[in-house]
């Protein structure tokens, strides 16, 4: 089976964040960007879902910034047979946009199944996993837990709530839209990065800037007033162990005092 | 605004979720200040019987067919979809949950409408506007919409359930639709019983993705149980096989309401808040004075985890 994993380098989210001088996005001068934690169970799953059926995995960004490549020389790193930077410098774009674009870069491809995280942080006009299956016109399933190959295409698990899940049958091609991968993701060695940087596996398409606009503008951010109702606790660790225990008292549990 | 209020009604098992009657509180309070009639879309096999509890609906849109009986996520977003593209409400409601996140998009797209996600207020008084939560919590945005018509996939919590919980008799109009294949139910699995029920614990102490290995937890369980409690975790931690699934709190894991919820390297995601936001106490301890966990605690200490939990031991076998 031939897979697609599309990966998307968003604000590293342990960082602080700071606001541009309008107040209408992040200051992004100075902002380090990771790998959305849900793409990486979607590569892990579209690995296993290789090693379950042969067949490959090409993994997709768009972008060609430094965290960009290393995301994509990571995921050759640990297995993908390809991976595609698209576009050059696009700016900040949206859900809607990105789906454009990877629409026009999948179209013509013949990938079997598209995987994408369940979604990414960073964005607020939709999902692209699902933008992506209407504008493909593929079927889609989304907050997926576990596939499996069945002869008439994937057998997926997506879960509900409350560790309810339900499966399904899916006809190819597909769009999923993974939350997490059957097994966390595996970890590669450095030195396997720095080989997979001259495998000559990772290639640029150039991409047009995309035509959509998503109706939706921010119009002001805010850091959330942190602990707004909340007491905050002062002191070092045994001052706060010390009210900790308090407070357990006094919500009488853990014994009486 | 022009045309009704619909809101994406979402059921499992006969019951309509929780979000289902927050939509219909919201959708009425946008009513009031619209002026616009509230509708509810239900989809199903057999379902006519459940609309006498959408009563805080002034219409239900009832589309039922055999490959609807459970949900299907391309077959319910088609038909969905569909019912948008031809009857045009003006605001479209989706819960922001497992089933919504099939389905929001879908309709958006469909109907070339905007889409808000992430959303946790609305005001349809001048032009529509909401406010969004984004980066897990951690940043709040103001948004505008384009023109009079957009989809909101709207977070839990939203509205409160109870006003939106009304039975009663609204107008039902069936809608036949056609039915796409794609994506086919097969069977659903129940969760399997854990050692330990974490939703009838007094005290939970519950690690997030900062206790930073699963070696580490076995401190934070040991001083768990000395409480009489359990540890619970976020979902980080369960997906990388730490813990098991009974017992991660939030969205997808279960809804606890313990005495007291002690959080430990959890950094508050809007994911996580929904299933933890009503226990009685909730103390939070991160090192990250931004963590939006801090904004629904009732107390918290910014600091080191591993710092703490010896301290917290030593002060507990004293005790
Ligand atoms: C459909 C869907 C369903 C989901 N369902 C759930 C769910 O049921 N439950 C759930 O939890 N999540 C769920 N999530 C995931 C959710 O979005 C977050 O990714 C998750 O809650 C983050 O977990 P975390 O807080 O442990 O990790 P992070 O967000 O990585 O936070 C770790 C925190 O630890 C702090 N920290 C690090 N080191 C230390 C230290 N030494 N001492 C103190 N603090 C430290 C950091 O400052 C940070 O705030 C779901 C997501 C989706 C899309
Ligand atoms: N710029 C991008 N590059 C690669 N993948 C992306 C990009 N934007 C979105 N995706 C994929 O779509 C998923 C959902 O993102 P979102 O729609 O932003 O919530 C991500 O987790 C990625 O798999």
């Amino acid at each position: 089976m031939d897979i697609a994993v599309l990966l998307r380098a968003v604000p590293d989210p342990v960082e602080e964040l700071e606001l541009n001088d309008d107040e209408t996005d992040l200051d992004r001068d100075y902002l380090g960007y990771v790998l959305n934690e849900f793409d990486d169970h979607a590569l892990e799953e579209a690995l296993l879902l290789k090693e379950d059926t042969g067949g490959s995995v090409t993994a997709y960004a768009i972008g060609t910034s430094d965290e960009v490549e290393q995301i994509l020389v990571t995921a050759i790193a640990k297995g993908a047979d390809a991976a595609v930077k698209l576009g050059d410098d696009l700016g900040v774009l949206d859900a809607h946009a990105q789906s454009e674009i990877f629409a026009a870069a999948l179209g013509e491809r013949s990938h079997q199944a598209i995987l994408c995280g369940v979604q990414a942080s960073d964005e607020i006009d939709g999902q692209v996993a699902m933008l992506l299956s209407a504008r493909l016109g593929h079927p889609h399933v989304s907050v997926v837990v576990a596939t499996s190959v069945t002869d008439a295409g994937l057998s997926v698990t997506k879960e509900y709530w409350a560790g309810i899940t339900a499966t399904y049958d899916v006809r190819l091609p597909a769009v999923l839209g993974i939350q997490a991968a059957r097994q966390a993701p595996r970890y590669v060695a450095v030195s396997r990065i720095r080989q997979a940087q001259d495998s000559g596996a990772l290639s640029e398409v150039d991409t047009v800037a995309p035509a959509s606009s998503s109706g939706v503008t921010i119009t002001a951010i805010r850091i959330p007033e942190s602990g707004a109702g909340a007491e905050m606790i002062s002191g070092d660790e045994t001052a706060a162990a010390e009210q900790i225990v308090a407070l357990l008292q006094a919500a009488g549990v853990g014994g009486a005092p | 605004m022009s045309g009704a209020i619909l809101v994406v009604t979402e059921h499992l098992g006969g019951q309509f979720t929780d979000a289902t009657f927050e939509l219909l509180a919201l959708a009425n309070g946008l009513a009031t200040s619209t002026g616009a009639e509230v509708e509810a879309a239900l989809v199903g096999a057999d379902v006519a019987g459940m609309t006498t509890q959408l009563g805080a609906a002034g219409r239900v849109l009832l589309i039922e067919d055999p490959a609807l009986e459970s949900f299907n996520p391309h077959g319910h977003a088609c038909v969905v979809a569909g019912l948008v593209a031809d009857r045009e409400p003006g605001i479209v409601l989706v819960p922001y949950t497992s089933t919504g996140m099939d389905m929001a998009s879908h309709i958006a797209s469909r109907s070339d409408l905007p889409l808000v996600s992430y959303c946790q207020s609305i005001d349809a008084s001048a032009g529509l506007a909401a406010t969004c939560q984004l980066y897990a919590g951690k940043i709040e945005a103001d948004v505008s919409v384009d023109g009079d018509r957009a989809v909101f996939a709207v977070l839990s919590g939203a509205a409160a359930a109870a006003d939106g919980r009304r039975d009663g008799s609204p107008t039902v109009e069936s809608v036949t639709v056609e039915v796409p294949g794609g994506t086919s139910f097969t069977g659903q699995v129940e969760p399997e019983a854990g050692d330990v029920d974490i939703t009838v614990q007094d005290v939970l102490l519950v690690v997030g993705r900062g206790i930073e290995s699963e070696d580490n937890i076995e401190e934070v369980a040991e001083l768990a149980e000395a409480l009489g409690g359990a540890v619970a975790a976020s979902r980080p931690v369960v997906d990388q096989g730490w813990l098991p699934k009974t017992r991660q709190v939030g969205k997808s894991g279960l809804t606890v309401k313990p005495k007291v919820y002690l959080a430990l390297g959890v950094s508050g995601a809007p994911e996580h808040v929904e299933g933890m936001r009503d226990s009685s106490t909730i103390i939070a301890v991160n090192t990250d004075p931004q963590a939006p966990i801090f904004g629904v605690a009732h107390h918290g200490w910014v600091g080191d985890l591993f710092d703490l939990v010896p301290e917290l031991a030593d002060l507990l076998e004293g005790s």
